[in-house]
């Protein structure tokens, strides 16, 4: 199995300077991922799971540590690469999967999950056939697929929003709790467009409140738990 | 501490605009301190800051308008080479008439406000040396359509029109000859919400439908959180801060960044 993402030794925390304070997130995580292979981050309310994805998609800055990326253009350290390059890699090589559809006023629900095929290059013809095959595919009625997502219920917006954030396959998808509040229909489909993706080698690492619902896809799981974390220095045998 | 960036390493493309190390004070203020910015090709950089941040400054000097006490300016472009800000003054006025577009705030500033509105945009063709006539009212009608203005009121000058359909105007007479670079300042500011909406919402669907380059001044973080895909927040003439624009939003490091993203209703 060849290795899309090498996390070391990473540690996160937020200043806020108006408590003159600092907040530790995580600190000193490390693990390896191949392609294909699905991670499962644990842990309860706080202890940074979606932190630590938004870390490696550089919404958040890290404090320490190294995350490389084998992108298609060579190994690149998430933790320290230009914005630029990051924005490449986020239109071409790596997805971030979120409940909420950031929706613009005027922009039809196909239109929307065209629109990663149209930045790739696709025709608008193709795109649009296949922004619809991916609506159809998480439920989302025929007669909105022209409308404009900003009026539309919660359920139906992430539906769109999981459409958009999967029509492309990327080389490593970052999950978080995607399956919230999704009715059965949409969170079959989200399952076997995931367990789809991994089998073609999309190395996955995800948040879910009831991972059940994924629990054939996990290879692995991390535990962020600070005692947990602990514990992963104590040796096996206790003597 | 957070991790120090590294240069561009993946983007294969060359930067279109890199301005490094420019300073302009006005007497004994300074109102732009040792300021670099690099943009490339089909990206939107925000500029972000309060009032007398220097923000504007610094797209003035982008447009040429402004020359620096230092610094230099290059734009990626057959046609140009060295530091822009040497050009003499004709050479300055060509390449920003045929190359860059600018929509400024107050209409006034970029419109003839008596003339007709397709004779603003289709001015701007002149300086660039079109000179048929029928050309001529082709294009601004084609500028006009895709800045969303109602063809209807094509020859109505831009005094009698709302202040949206002004910066369309602008807007149209900026993308005419589909420049290399438009410069953005404040473009929504002062406008209805609604009315702001709109012209936002055209803005984006030019920048993805062309791909436009795009440098966007505003002192609003939602106008800037709709358009940009990198910004550097200004402060007192200085960068204190540049990044991708969710991650100044939701990770601010500077104290005043950080003042800045909690003050956002």
């Amino acid at each position: 199995m060849s290795v899309v993402l090498e996390v070391q030794s990473l540690t996160k925390g937020f200043t806020m300077h108006h408590l003159n304070s600092y907040l530790a997130a995580f600190s000193d995580v490390s693990f390896d991922l191949n392609a294909g292979e699905f991670l499962l981050l644990k842990g309860h309310n706080g202890a940074g799971k979606s932190t630590l994805l938004r870390t490696l998609y550089r919404t958040y800055l890290a404090q320490s540590g190294q995350a490389l990326f084998h992108s298609q253009h060579g190994v690149i350290d998430l933790l320290r690469a230009a914005d630029v390059d990051l924005a490449l890699l986020r239109r071409s090589e790596i997805g971030f999967v979120t409940q909420f559809l950031v929706a613009r006023p005027r922009v039809s629900a196909e239109a929307l999950v065209a629109e990663p095929l149209r930045r790739a290059a696709w025709d608008t013809a193709s795109a649009q056939q296949e922004a619809r095959h991916w609506l159809q595919a998480f439920g989302v009625k025929q007669s909105l697929w022209r409308a404009y997502p900003t009026t539309f219920s919660g359920g139906e917006q992430q539906k769109v929003n999981l459409a958009r954030a999967l029509i492309l396959p990327q080389k490593l998808l970052l999950l978080d709790e995607p399956t919230a509040s999704l009715d059965a229909g949409a969170r079959a489909a989200l399952v076997a467009r995931l367990a789809e993706l991994k089998s073609n080698g999309t190395a996955m690492i995800g948040v879910f409140h009831h991972p059940d619902d994924v629990a054939h896809l996990i290879d692995r799981v991390i535990d962020l738990t600070p005692e947990a974390q602990q514990n992963k220095e104590v040796p096996d045998v206790v003597v | 501490m957070t991790l120090t960036l590294n240069p561009p390493r993946l983007v294969a493309t060359d930067a279109l605009l890199q301005i490094s190390n420019v300073s302009k004070s006005y007497g004994a203020v300074n109102a732009v301190r040792d300021v670099s910015a690099t943009v490339y090709p089909g990206e939107v950089l925000g500029i972000v800051g309060e009032s007398g941040s220097g923000k504007s400054t610094l797209l003035r000097m982008m447009n040429l308008e402004e020359i620096p006490d230092s610094g230099t300016y290059t734009l990626d472009l057959p046609e140009v080479s060295g530091n822009l800000f040497d050009l003499d003054r004709f050479a300055r006025r060509m390449l920003c008439a045929k190359r860059i577009g600018i929509v400024y705030q107050n209409p006034h500033l970029g419109l003839l406000m008596d003339h007709t509105s397709s004779g603003n945009v289709a001015e701007r063709l002149l300086v660039a040396g079109e000179r048929r006539f029928g050309e001529l009212r082709a294009r601004a009608q084609d500028a006009l359509a895709a800045s969303e203005f109602p063809l209807e009121r094509l020859d109505d000058p831009p005094r009698d029109l709302s202040g949206g359909m002004q910066q369309r105007v602008q807007l149209a007479k900026a993308i005419a000859l589909e420049p290399a670079l438009l410069l953005l300042d404040e473009p929504t500011t002062g406008l209805d919400v609604s009315v702001q909406a709109l012209v936002l919402d055209t803005l984006k669907r030019l920048q993805q439908e062309r791909q436009i380059t795009m440098v966007l001044v505003s002192h609003d973080l939602g106008v800037i959180r709709t358009l940009a895909d990198r910004v550097m927040v200004m402060r007192r003439g200085q960068v204190v801060e540049a990044g991708l624009v969710d991650q100044i939003f939701q990770d601010p490091q500077h104290p005043y960044t950080q003042q800045l993203v909690h003050a956002k209703l």
